[in-house]
């Protein structure tokens, strides 16, 4: 049993309503400092048996295809060592 | 002439949807996301609303529901499929139509009539307007602001498939106030504002949508 972890990121060029709204919220609180906040998912998968150059590719198509929209958003996958990026 | 108009778990519209393709005069068949059989219907709608709840993104889950690969199949042999709202996000989250909807930039979800101008009557969805026509249809989104790469945008513009365009202030912050789009054969039409919910004086600000759903009377192929 292995843990993998995806995450994805808006595209540093699309607008990100929801960290726009966060950052305001900090500085109404007074959190100063903070200049910028972007939002992303975190997807943590559990993987049956051992944890493969194949997998780890299988991994990353599971990223492309659903996990995230390659139009609009980046994906790393973190597996261990073998962690990869893709953009 | 049959349409059909997909109901996913979490779909708001597909009743008005089928209640406008009844107004103009076609054979309304509901169709069901967990069948891969579109019943002989000679066009799709997938209508608006929150397909599985909107999880992941707008659309990612419903284009993996089994209709979908029966929609994706019948749009490459050139069926006429219009998405509507969340309809045009599960068409690009299908690949069907290039580029994103994404939260509208000011965060509010957006719900007025929205006036449009028509600039693409060559789809099967538009041509009962002329390019320049100026129409009121229901906008309702919290994700509706369509994005695509600055490449992908010129093309759309340079091959005239910016199907609609907003007028007035900029509803959600849209890509050079895109509304509408199609691919490259007209036959699949993304747009966001709601022509199935103008097609009746009753309720409604117009009946500015009924062209949408007259137009594919004469658009579509056999099935």
């Amino acid at each position: 049993m292995a843990r993998v972890v995806v995450e994805v990121m808006l595209k540093p060029e699309i607008l990100d309503p929801q960290g726009k709204a966060v950052q305001g919220a900090l500085s109404r609180l007074g959190f100063a400092g903070i200049s910028g906040v972007r939002q992303g998912k975190r997807f943590e998968l559990e993987i049956d048996g051992e944890l493969t150059p194949e997998r780890i590719t299988q991994l990353h198509d599971v990223a492309a295809t659903l996990l995230a929209n390659p139009v609009i958003e980046d994906f790393a996958v973190h597996a261990g060592e073998a962690s990869g990026r893709a953009r | 002439m049959r349409i059909g108009v997909v109901t996913f778990p979490g779909s708001l519209d597909d009743v008005d949807a089928l209640r406008a393709v009844r107004w103009s005069g076609a054979e309304a068949v509901s169709l069901w996301h967990g069948d891969a059989d579109l019943r002989g219907v000679d066009a799709v709608v997938l209508p608006g609303g929150f397909s599985y709840g909107d999880y992941l993104r707008c659309g990612a889950i419903a284009r993996f529901a089994p209709v979908m690969t029966a929609v994706v199949a019948a749009a490459r042999d050139q069926m006429p499929v219009l998405g509507i709202c969340n309809g045009f996000q599960v068409l690009c989250e299908a690949h069907l139509l290039p580029g994103a909807l994404i939260r509208n930039s000011h965060r509010r979800f957006v719900c007025r009539d929205q006036r449009l101008r028509i600039e693409a009557t060559g789809t099967a969805w538009t041509s009962a307007y002329e390019v320049g026509d100026e129409i009121v249809i229901p906008l309702k989104n919290g994700e509706g602001a369509y994005v695509a790469d600055t490449g992908t945008l010129d093309r759309l513009e340079a091959d005239g498939r910016v199907v609609a365009r907003y007028l007035g202030a900029d509803p959600n912050g849209a890509a050079r106030a895109i509304a509408g789009i199609c691919n490259q054969r007209g036959n699949v039409v993304g747009l966001m504002p709601h022509p199935e919910h103008a097609v009746e004086e009753l309720c409604g600000p117009s009946t500015d949508g009924r062209g949408f759903f007259t137009s594919v009377l004469a658009a579509a192929v056999p099935a």
